[in-house]
């Protein structure tokens, strides 16, 4: 028994090699204008912010609609401080100033960090907005929770565009020549570690807290966890994980501006959590790649005209998509995983069960 | 023997009414004490504000004499006192042994022992070790919320309502349990509407009100008590 147990797990980690060996292949031959090629960077994006999107409305069971405004923090953290400087001058061509040194330069931000330090720093300034903004609205339950957080993306969404940063952020004007990936490999390394350790932190003590709180909070709370502090660390590891996201996308994107990190951006990503499954970290995974596969490429041949002759023309695949979702959401109302994992153990003994429920009917007959 | 508990002119009001009324009593260590009283009358408020999890407005809970009012429900869980809630909340997609954990949440030590002796105790739990406890039959649940607050090592054990909902058969394991919990050293403080066999249980029991503790005496006493028949048991006065 102990043994098939390391067995089913040495095939799961087999097949998350082969799964990387894959990605390294399609780095080799996909060229990146390719379809296929934006679908899985965008996908292995789209997956580390519906994963830790999870982590609060799935296991905490917060339900927050913030998310959007925590992948823009993360997105301006990286690009403004990774444009290099002599580029700075011609993003920031409205906002220049003039340093010490009596020379004009563009924009407040004078520092260029390492890619990976980068990253890095836009978790940590999600982070950090999501301890003060928690601090507050972390108070509230349930539907009041969605809309506080959902208006706080909202509002960090204008500010992001106002003139009076624009020194800083750029105004409403993009930010570009910033440094980014030109392959599918690194944004999977990125969003495959990050889920792995928000994986762990689930399968933690801290993780059993969050669950217990999702369930019951007066029990949770009468068994000495602390509400305010598991509640907080929770949407903060969140917050942190939506950054680096958020920093991964500007990198998919090229250029970022305020404009795309609409309520729009959060519910899609919502989406992608409650047809993955809520509560299930792989049925995330899959969902995102499903969607962004679905959405970008799948169905983009009803954009052309005269496919079905009076009704396919240039954005009809978003109708058949809806439709998708809605049937979708209709049976199966629990996503596609509910709250279980992928694993090769789950698939053997699912495989055995439907085959004996077959021999079950024939024995009947 | 000393009074591990000790409640001084407590009071709780939600929102303008007093639910609590300034209400005094002890709970000695080492004994069953159980409040009784119908729907309404503040039991399980008592509870709460001396788990934490309600505010009291005015009062003192002495806890091996320190007062404990006013710290919040962790803190009171690290002093030794647990509290089995009111209609189980067991948490339903968790499972048996996950439900356990959780109930040793602040124990940094080994907790191996304590879970074989949970189990030692329901050995039904043991048998449902990997199932959710959703999927627990209520009588079941019961006994998972009780042995989920033993996990905590706790001095003091409160528990509200065990019988709710139960078969008669059921009711009577619990209490079983309740007294072989007692025996082990453990202080109970009980709230029941099951007068008769919370008085059977109770070394010490009070009768509660409207918010205020009118009758108090042994188990033995109460039972005897014309009142107390004719409100709690159900008998006519002859």
């Amino acid at each position: 028994m102990k043994n098939k147990k390391i067995v089913y797990k040495a095939i799961d980690i087999a097949l998350i090699v082969v799964l990387f060996a894959l990605v390294f292949l399609a780095d080799q031959f996909l060229p990146s204008y390719d379809i296929k090629f934006k679908v899985l960077q965008k996908g292995a994006v789209f997956a580390l912010v519906a994963v830790s999107m999870n982590l609060l409305n799935g296991f905490t069971g917060l339900f927050s609609l913030g998310q959007a405004g925590f992948m823009l923090l993360g997105a301006y953290t990286y690009a403004i401080f990774t444009i290099p400087n002599e580029s700075r001058l011609a993003v920031y061509k409205y906002y220049t100033m003039t340093n010490a040194a009596g020379e004009e330069v563009g924009g407040l931000v004078q520092t260029v960090l390492p890619m990976g330090i980068a990253i890095i720093l836009a978790g940590v300034v999600a982070a950090v907005f999501a301890y003060f903004i928690g601090l507050p609205v972390l108070r509230l339950k349930s539907d009041y929770l969605a809309i506080a957080s959902l208006g706080f993306a909202e509002i960090l969404r204008a500010i992001c565009q106002w003139k009076g940063l624009g020194t800083l952020t750029n105004g409403s004007n993009q930010l570009r020549m910033y440094p980014y990936f030109n392959s599918i490999m690194p944004y999977f390394l990125i969003a495959g570690l990050c889920i792995a350790i928000i994986a762990l932190l689930i399968k933690s003590t801290y993780g059993r807290a969050f669950k217990a709180i999702r369930d019951d909070e007066i029990a949770a709370e009468a068994m000495g966890i602390n509400l305010a502090k598991h509640k907080m660390i929770s949407f903060v590891t969140s917050s942190f994980f939506a950054g680096v996201g958020g920093a991964l996308f500007a990198m998919y994107q090229n250029t970022i501006q305020a404009k795309p990190f609409t309520t729009t951006l959060t519910y899609e990503i919502l989406l992608i959590v409650v047809i993955g499954g809520i509560g299930s970290i792989s049925g995330s995974v899959f969902a995102s790649f499903l969607y962004i596969a679905c959405s970008e490429w799948w169905l983009r041949f009803l954009d052309t005209d005269g496919v079905i002759p009076g009704l396919t023309r240039n954005g009809f695949r978003l109708v058949v998509f809806s439709a998708a979702i809605m049937v979708i959401v209709l049976f199966f109302r629990r996503g596609i995983m509910g709250d279980k994992e992928f694993s090769t153990e789950r698939l053997v003994k699912g495989a055995k069960n439907l085959g004996s429920r077959f021999s079950k009917k024939k024995e009947v007959k | 023997m000393s009074n591990i508990l000790e409640i001084r002119n407590l009071s709780v009001s939600y929102g303008g009414i007093e639910a609590i009324k300034n209400i005094s009593f002890d709970v000695e260590e080492g004994k069953i004490v159980t409040l009784i009283g119908s729907n309404g009358a503040g039991k399980s408020s008592t509870l709460r504000s001396i788990a934490g999890i309600v505010k009291a407005k005015h009062g003192e809970v002495l806890f091996e004499g320190k007062n404990i009012l006013g710290m919040s429900p962790d803190q009171i869980v690290k002093h030794g006192i647990t509290l089995v809630p009111e209609g189980r909340h067991v948490f339903p997609n968790l499972t048996v042994l996950e439900n356990l954990k959780i109930g040793a949440y602040l124990r940094k030590d080994n907790i191996s022992e304590d879970i074989e002796y949970v189990y030692s105790l329901f050995p039904r739990l043991k048998e449902r070790s990997w199932q959710l406890a959703g999927t627990l039959s209520g009588g079941e649940q019961q006994m998972l919320a009780v042995g989920r607050a033993l996990m905590a090592r706790p001095k003091l054990v409160m528990m509200d309502e065990p019988s709710l909902g139960l078969a008669p058969l059921v009711v009577k394991g619990i209490f079983d349990i309740i007294e072989q919990i007692n025996k082990q050293g453990i202080t109970v403080l009980l709230i029941e509407q099951n007068a008769n066999m919370a008085l059977k249980a109770a070394d010490h029991a009070f009768v509660m009100q409207t918010g205020e503790i009118t009758m108090s005496g042994t188990g033995a006493e109460l039972l005897e008590n014309e009142e107390v028949k004719e409100a709690y048991l159900g008998k006519k006065k002859q």
